[in-house]
């Protein structure tokens, strides 16, 4: 994703949040006058607060963000995603959710565990400078422990060194 | 998720049930062990560690310990004539497994009276091919408990090097062979004993996107294995309190990795440290008084020591960076710990005040999991660039690989500093087993588990 789409993103964000900040108008504004029949409404999907909702709204590709072997960097293609996420979380404040950080089989398991964790506040706290509260947000670290691309290969590796955003209630 | 948030709930209502919903029953150990006879002091064969492949052909007759009268005993349903063979079985395999020896067990040898333990039939014994033998008792006593005696005879020379005798509890009299195998293992090369132990692990069982991980534990031969939890919650790297008391695990039985110390007499267990951090790597000081652990405050980890009987924890490392795990040196002095300060995981001592801190390893890969020897001349540690288990000198010095699996790591030492354990992870499937190699990296041999394995935590000789 290129900074010129970052940077919209960004601003609708902003947008979003400042929207839910602002207070009922004084004046309700006339109803709306009846131009055609209502259609029925048809059961619409999944509710809010589920993960089905949130992977709905965003894209699922938008809900995990990947690292590099050891890393714990949040590079361009991941704030594009995180800003997707903050954005989501900004349209329903009521929300809390979990950054679940995860690294891949190829590390000592002790230090695998604080890698995790260190990568799932780093999307935390990117999360946290686009303004969701911190209060918000969980973190948990699953080190190498929870896995999903099972092979032993860089393909593999890659897609297993994540922070993956998950809604919890 | 829901199950998550069902957790969570039942955490706020009832924090200890919570805490402690993973347990199995709490286990029954099983008493002390009396010493009856004491050892004689004689010159020990003194081997080094380069030397240890002469003693592959010191062949060792290991026939049925004899009894006195055979009466029947909690430790056996066919009696004490039964437990005597029992005996000898246990003594073979400890001593074939460890590499060293040729033993032949009691299945293969004629059984000796229980006058002839004490005063050898020689000419029995000297056509079999064994410069050594070992002959044994077990006498049922009247208060219900065993008493088993244990020699060790030179055949050439035609006299008793060592002999020591016991008091146990019928359940207990496993550790009596492990005793008398640690008896001729330490006469034989003047190493410290080793056998009389036992191992905390991590049972794994499911497919490799959803393993069910238990805390274990059993003796150093893999008998009297016992779960200590459930499987409903992942537990991690285990490690027994010196006294064998207790055992400080990671469990995520609120959703969370936390250190835990479980009782293993009452069967409860408590948070190492109140804090809403996530908290890993649990390590005990030799004397039991303290508790190492790290914890991560916002992605930045650090280690801590907290009094093992609660208190006010105290941070011994503030790099930034991930500091993490930790091992003392045998005299509590220094701790030898893990940190990527420096860019990747390096290996580094410092005092057990946290003061004075300086890389050890400059050998080129990664350094993690450092573990100071019980002896203090070695710190094993996992090369996480290779994934092997290597030792060296607490300066860092005389590198040298063990093992060449596709990734071991996470060694842990034997009580007398000679044999290191590791798990190995198999490439794809993700199956993990315990495996033990000593320090010539020549014995190398599968520890038998009755499901996968990982995260060994070897204790000290038994109290």
């Amino acid at each position: 994703m290129n900074t010129r789409v970052a940077t919209g993103l960004m601003l609708a964000s902003t947008i979003a949040l400042a929207a839910c900040q602002k207070k009922a108008p004084e004046e309700l504004p006339p109803p709306p006058t009846q131009t055609a029949t209502p259609t029925p409404t048809a059961p619409t999907g999944p509710t809010v607060g589920t993960q089905q909702h949130f992977t709905d709204a965003v894209g699922v590709a938008n809900t995990v963000v990947y690292f590099d072997t050891d890393r714990y960097n949040i590079d361009a293609e991941d704030s594009a995603k995180l800003q997707v996420q903050g954005q989501y979380f900004s349209q329903y404040p009521q929300l809390n959710f979990t950054v679940e950080g995860h690294a891949d089989e190829r590390g000592t398991r002790e230090y695998n565990l604080a890698l995790g964790e260190r990568r799932a506040n780093a999307a935390k706290n990117y999360l946290v400078s686009i303004g969701i509260p911190a209060n918000r947000i969980r973190t948990v670290s699953y080190g190498k422990e929870r896995p999903v691309a099972l092979g032993s290969n860089e393909s593999a590796w890659a897609q297993n060194r994540r922070a993956a955003t998950v809604v919890i209630n | 998720m829901k199950q998550l948030f069902i957790l969570a709930t039942a955490l706020v209502a009832a924090p200890l049930a919570a805490q402690n919903e993973d347990l199995g029953q709490p286990i029954q150990e099983g008493g002390e062990v009396e010493t009856v006879m004491e050892a004689e002091d004689g010159e020990g064969l003194t081997f080094t560690i380069t030397d240890e492949t002469a003693l592959e052909d010191l062949g060792i007759a290991i026939p049925g310990f004899a009894t006195d009268a055979d009466v029947a005993t909690p430790a056996n349903q066919n009696g004490t004539a039964a437990l005597g063979k029992e005996l000898a079985r246990v003594i073979t395999a400890d001593l074939r497994n460890n590499g060293l020896f040729k033993p032949t067990g009691p299945d293969a040898l004629p059984q000796p009276t229980f006058p002839e333990i004490n005063a050898p039939n020689w000419p029995t014994w000297s056509n079999r091919g064994a410069e050594m033998l070992v002959h044994g008792y077990v006498r049922a006593r009247s208060d219900n408990r065993l008493t088993v005696g244990c020699y060790l005879y030179d055949m050439a020379l035609q006299q008793q090097l060592v002999r020591e005798g016991w008091v146990v509890e019928p359940a207990n009299w496993r550790r009596a062979a492990h005793k008398c195998a640690d008896l001729v293992y330490s006469r034989l090369t003047g190493e410290s004993p080793f056998f009389d132990s036992r191992i905390a692990y991590i049972a794994e069982t499911g497919p490799k996107d959803n393993r069910t991980k238990r805390l274990a534990i059993m003796d150093s031969d893999g008998a009297n294995h016992r779960f200590i939890t459930t499987g409903r919650s992942t537990a991690l790297t285990p490690r027994y309190s010196p006294d064998y008391k207790k055992l400080s695990y990671l469990s995520y039985v609120d959703g969370n990795p936390r250190i835990y110390v479980y009782d293993i007499g009452t069967g409860r267990q408590t948070l190492v440290t109140q804090s809403d951090n996530p908290t890993f790597a649990p390590r005990w000081s030799p004397d039991g008084r303290y508790i190492l652990y790290s914890m991560a405050v916002n992605g930045n980890t650090d280690i801590y020591r907290v009094p093992s009987t609660g208190g006010t924890p105290q941070r011994l490392t503030d790099a930034p960076g991930i500091d993490i795990g930790g091992s003392y040196s045998p005299d509590g002095s220094r701790i030898v710990f893990e940190s990527d300060r420096s860019g990747g995981q390096q290996c580094y001592v410092m005092n057990s005040d946290g003061s004075n801190p300086r890389r050890i390893s400059f050998f080129g890969g990664r350094c993690a999991t450092p573990e100071w020897s019980p002896r203090g001349d070695q710190i094993a540690f996992t090369n996480a660039s290779s994934f092997n288990v290597g030792v060296m000198t607490p300066s860092g010095g005389s590198v040298r690989t063990l093992t060449r699996g596709w990734q071991d790591e996470a060694p842990t030492w034997a009580p007398n500093g000679r044999i290191i354990q590791f798990f190995r992870t198999e490439r794809n499937s993700g199956k993990a087993s315990l495996w033990q190699v000593d320090l010539t990296g020549e014995n190398e041999r599968r520890l038998p588990t009755p499901v996968d394995g990982s995260d060994p935590a070897w204790g000290p000789i038994l109290p």
